[in-house]
């Protein structure tokens, strides 16, 4: 059950193409997983839409380990059509890094890296839109990291604009 | 030059820019953006010339909860994300636990969650029928189509004791067995069905009025499709034939004979068409498995405690929206470290830009219809 | 009795007296006959409509009415508050003066005037400066588009229509609608058998011109444009909604009068008499009609689950037995009142059906499009009604001067304008411009 590396043909071009971007990749239950380095996630996303025909981006999302260093995860998972395949590229970030944006390769991770900011706080850099989507705009806080308790909100703004004493 | 006026409406406001462009405000409170969606449409006379979404009102934090919950507590909140098929996103979340743990549903339970999910796939395509007919303005389909779903939610509440939020599945298989007279019910069903499906395509599908409607309205190419992740009955009426119920099968499906209707241009009309035929095929499906339910257990032997050893899955399945996708962290404790749902109605409404520009605004309304959204989906 | 009224004022009795009666049962009518809508719209869909306001439902208008009047009357701020004030009486003035001119059976008619079709039809586009003054007066930017739209609509439909109408009046050379009416009888068939195409064309001006789906795109909620009735409520509201009726019935009245026979009965020259007695047999319809009605009521009756139903539905037999008896009695009385009687019953009788038309019609289509509205009435129908208008009178011609058998001619000229009509709807599909695709960047 334990994940174990991986090392088939997609990753050994990618590690001749990236070198060192590509930081592991790994097998956990039967799915892989490739580790990349975080500035460069654009280029090899944009490498396996185009040579590796990963055409669709299934979804962009984010764990948060706070006691890592590097806290944040970024996910990608991209699909082929043509492999029927999936493959998971993850990033480790900091907090208040900058990872490059993936918008220009798919149009469908506009939403999702909104979604990543709004519930992370994580930056994406060169997203033409990157305001908080689910939550109001001038929210404070981001929900899904794990410092943010459960029963937490943002009172100055519940009083403000619900005209109510938050509950909680 | 700005100058805000407002109709007698609440949800109507107008802002008058320069020299033809106004802004329009749909929603939250409308009567056809099912849901509280908000969509602001930037107007030159009738013509849509940029939109925007603006979601968020039904957002409960579901994800955040899930970090809080044990595997089986969370299990009923999925239900209500896309509340309208709910079985679905109870089949696509214990099988990602499952895949977690190493389990597997028996053979039984496998065939019975089919069941019941393709039943939900139709109850779920009723409603979308009855509510993108009524916004367009026939007002005649929706009472049909409630009329069949009530067969269906009468099986599910026999089955489960719940018609809409059913938590009909447990992680590991069933915890109930089907109840006497579940085969003849659904088969009965199945049978009726055909000549039900008849009757709505003889009211819609040669309509005039209702191919002028939806001919040509909300087109969406299959490039535009694949590069913005739509998936699900939208992908398929852009012409392109995917259905993850073929390319990665799950559950019972890969022992059932189904076809995948595709259609080639991707306006309103062709994703009726598509989700017509996905309802037959539906019912195809229902009929092939209720022939054969294979005995024995419906539990795998899971453990009352569950705690998957660390690592990740993603396991996703083809609800009735799209692919619903599950993406779970477990670090070894009871409760899950993340979940993340990956929901289809989310995805798909991103391309509702793309496919209102050029739109008049009376098809807007179509348009939202036509993709197939459930707010609780798209906000969790 | 003529002796009691002054000479001077005798001609004018009558006349008051039918105008006293259209205006006091016409409100309690238009409320019936849309909890008759809601009736056939349930059964329709599968379930009952309104059950709970009286037997049935059957006090449900009076229970909307009370409502209605109860309700707060507000005016909008900025509103133009006389215009707000007379708009809704603009519409209704005008539809129930279109009443003076109605033919409801031989005898009764408010005024017979010798251009009696064109007063209708003038007085009735008058109504439409009740829409657009509701539309402006309400201040919204929204409710002007929309009344303005509502405004374009009828007058484009009603163009059609009144083509339509005069496809009919060459066969009957005269404007005065008791002159059509005994032409129909002088010709022996009603003259929607001559000239379907013209009926078919007043069919669809008709539910244009009266707002009913799917011709209603100015009045449907989930459209983002508000129509011109969005800032009325209360009792101004239902003034509009009253002349909305009222027009309906208008409309079908003119219907039944130019194709559907007006009084006549179903082949009214057939005269043969029950053998021994001095009865037409055509004329025992209504009394047959009745009863049945009446035995299907009792037959009924016990069936339903509930006391009060049971008794409801008894008393509904009786009141039928009782209309089939004054039917019945009809046959015996003096010939003005025999022809008044059953008049009335096949004038309502037909307009009933022509409505009931419209409610299916309404329950069965989705709503046009507001420009595929407009292209459908210009592209399509006010051609069609020219080439009908054209044919009509080349068969007419034909069978007057050249002297060739009329009934040829007239199916004739059907087919002919039935083949241009097929080419122009295959012309307006092609046609359609789709919108312009998306992804344009």
């Amino acid at each position: 059950m334990a994940p174990v590396p991986l090392d088939n043909e997609f990753v050994e071009r990618l590690k001749v193409k990236f070198g060192n971007a590509i930081r592991e990749a790994t097998l956990d239950r039967k799915q892989a997983i490739v580790n990349v380095e975080a500035m460069r996630l654009r280029e090899i996303s944009r490498y396996c839409r185009d040579e590796e025909k990963f055409d669709m981006l299934v979804d962009l999302t984010a764990v948060d380990w706070p006691n890592r260093e590097k806290r944040f995860d970024v996910i990608v998972i991209l699909y082929s059509f043509q492999k029927n395949e999936r493959v998971r590229l993850k990033t480790h970030l900091g907090d208040g890094e900058l990872v490059p944006s993936l918008c220009e390769v798919w149009p469908a991770a506009n939403w999702l890296e909104r979604e990543c900011f709004d519930m992370f706080g994580i930056v994406f850099e060169g997203h033409p839109n990157l305001k908080r989507i689910l939550l109001p705009e001038e929210w404070e806080g981001h929900p899904l990291r794990k410092d943010y308790d459960i029963l937490k909100q943002d009172t100055a703004w519940v009083r403000e604009n619900l005209g109510i004493e938050s509950g909680q | 030059m700005t100058d805000t006026r407002t109709s007698g409406l609440s949800n109507v406001e107008t802002t008058v820019l320069g020299a033809d462009e106004i802004i329009l405000n749909m929603g939250p409170q409308h009567p056809s953006t099912h849901g509280v969606l908000r969509v602001k449409l930037k107007l030159d006379g009738e013509r849509v010339v940029d939109s925007e979404c603006i979601i968020g009102y039904l957002h409960r934090g579901v994800e955040k909860i899930a970090e809080h919950r044990s595997y089986q507590q969370f299990a009923p909140y999925v239900d209500r994300m896309d509340y309208v098929a709910a079985v679905s996103n109870g089949l696509g979340y214990c099988e990602a636990v499952e895949k977690l743990l190493g389990a597997e549903a028996p053979p039984r339970a496998r065939v019975v969650r089919t069941i019941l999910t393709e039943l939900q796939r139709i109850a779920s395509h009723l409603l979308w029928l009855g509510t993108h007919a009524l916004d367009i303005g026939a007002l005649t389909p929706v009472f049909y189509c409630f009329r069949e779903r009530e067969e269906i939610l009468k099986i599910f509440e026999k089955y489960c004791g719940a018609r809409l939020t059913t938590h009909a599945f447990r992680i590991g298989g069933l915890q109930y067995e089907t109840y006497d007279g579940f085969e003849s019910d659904v088969k009965r069903f199945c049978e009726d069905f055909t000549h039900r499906i008849d009757e709505y395509e003889t009211l819609l599908t040669e309509n005039r009025i209702w191919v002028g409607r939806t001919k040509g309205v909300g087109i969406l190419s299959a490039a535009d499709a694949i590069a913005l992740g739509v998936t699900g009955p939208v992908l398929r009426a852009s012409g392109v034939k995917w259905d993850l119920r073929k390319a990665m099968p799950y559950a019972a499906y890969a022992d059932y004979q189904f076809d995948i209707p595709t259609r080639p241009t991707g306006d309103t009309y062709d994703r009726y068409i598509v989700r017509m035929e996905e309802m037959r095929q539906s019912q195809r499906i229902c009929l092939q498995a209720i022939e054969n339910i294979p005995a024995g257990a419906i539990m795998a032997k899971v453990g009352k405690v569950l705690k998957p050893p660390p690592g990740e899955v993603y396991h996703s399945i083809e609800a009735p929206k799209g692919e619903l996708g599950y993406y779970i962290v477990s670090d070894g404790t009871t409760q899950a470290y993340r979940v993340r749902v990956r929901p289809p109605s989310f995805i798909n409404l991103q391309a509702f830009d793309r496919m209102a520009r050029g739109s008049l605004v009376a098809d807007v309304v179509a348009i939202i219809g036509t993709i197939d959204i459930v707010l609780g989906e798209v906000d969790r | 009795m003529g002796h009691l009224i002054p000479p001077s004022i005798l001609p004018y009795v009558l006349p008051v007296v039918y105008g006293v009666v259209i205006v006091a049962v016409l409100p309690l009518m238009a409320g019936y006959i849309v909890l008759l809508e809601r009736k056939v719209m349930a059964d329709m869909q599968a379930r009952l409509g309104p059950m709970r306001v009286g037997p049935h439902g059957l006090l449900q208008p009076i229970a909307d009415a009370v409502k209605l009047l109860l309700k707060e009357d507000i005016i909008p701020e900025k509103a133009d508050k006389l215009m707000f004030w007379v708009a809704p009486l603009v519409s209704v003035t005008m539809a129930l003066l279109a009443y003076s001119a109605m033919p409801f059976g031989p005898a009764f008619q408010i005024a017979d005037l010798n251009v009696g079709l064109l007063f209708i039809l003038a007085v009735s586009s008058l109504g439409i400066y009740g829409i657009v003054l509701g539309g402006w007066a309400s201040n919204s930017h929204y409710s002007l588009l929309g009344a303005l739209r509502s405004a374009a609509q009828l007058v484009s439909y009603e163009t059609a229509a009144g083509l339509g109408l005069v496809s009919a009046l060459l066969l009957a050379g005269s404007l005065s609608l008791k002159d059509i009416v005994q032409a129909q009888y002088d010709q022996g068939e009603w003259f929607v058998f001559s000239v379907p195409i013209g009926f078919f064309i007043y069919l669809v001006g008709s539910i244009a011109e009266t707002n009913r789906a799917p011709f209603d795109l100015p009045e449907a909620e989930s459209e983002l444009v508000a129509g011109y009735m969005t800032e009325y409520s209360g009792f101004r509201w239902s003034l509009y909604f009253l002349a909305e009726y009222a027009n309906m019935i208008i409309v079908a009245g003119i219907a039944t009068t130019l194709f559907l026979g007006g009084w006549l009965r179903p082949f009214p020259r057939f005269a043969d008499h029950l053998p021994g007695t001095s009865v037409e047999i055509m004329d025992a319809i209504p009394g047959l009609v009745f009863l049945g009605v009446a035995a299907y009521c009792f037959w009924l009756a016990p069936k339903q689950p509930v006391k009060i139903q049971r008794i409801v539905m008894a008393t509904v037999g009786g009141l039928c037995l009782a209309l089939a008896g004054a039917m019945a009695a009809a046959l015996f009385a003096p010939e003005g009142v025999r022809q008044g009687v059953y008049g009335g019953f096949w004038f309502l009788v037909k307009v009933m059906a022509y409505l009931y038309a419209f409610l299916w019609i309404r329950f069965t289509f989705p709503r046009y499009r507001f420009d595929q509205l407009m292209r459908l009435g210009w592209r399509f129908l006010i051609p069609l009604a020219l080439v009908n208008l054209i044919a009509v009178a080349t068969a007419r011609v034909a069978s007057e001067e050249w002297g060739w058998y009329p009934r040829i001619t007239m199916i004739l000229a059907t087919i002919f304008t039935l083949a241009v009509a097929l080419w122009l709807a295959s012309r307006d599909q092609k046609h359609e411009p789709a919108t312009e695709t998306a992804g344009g960047d």
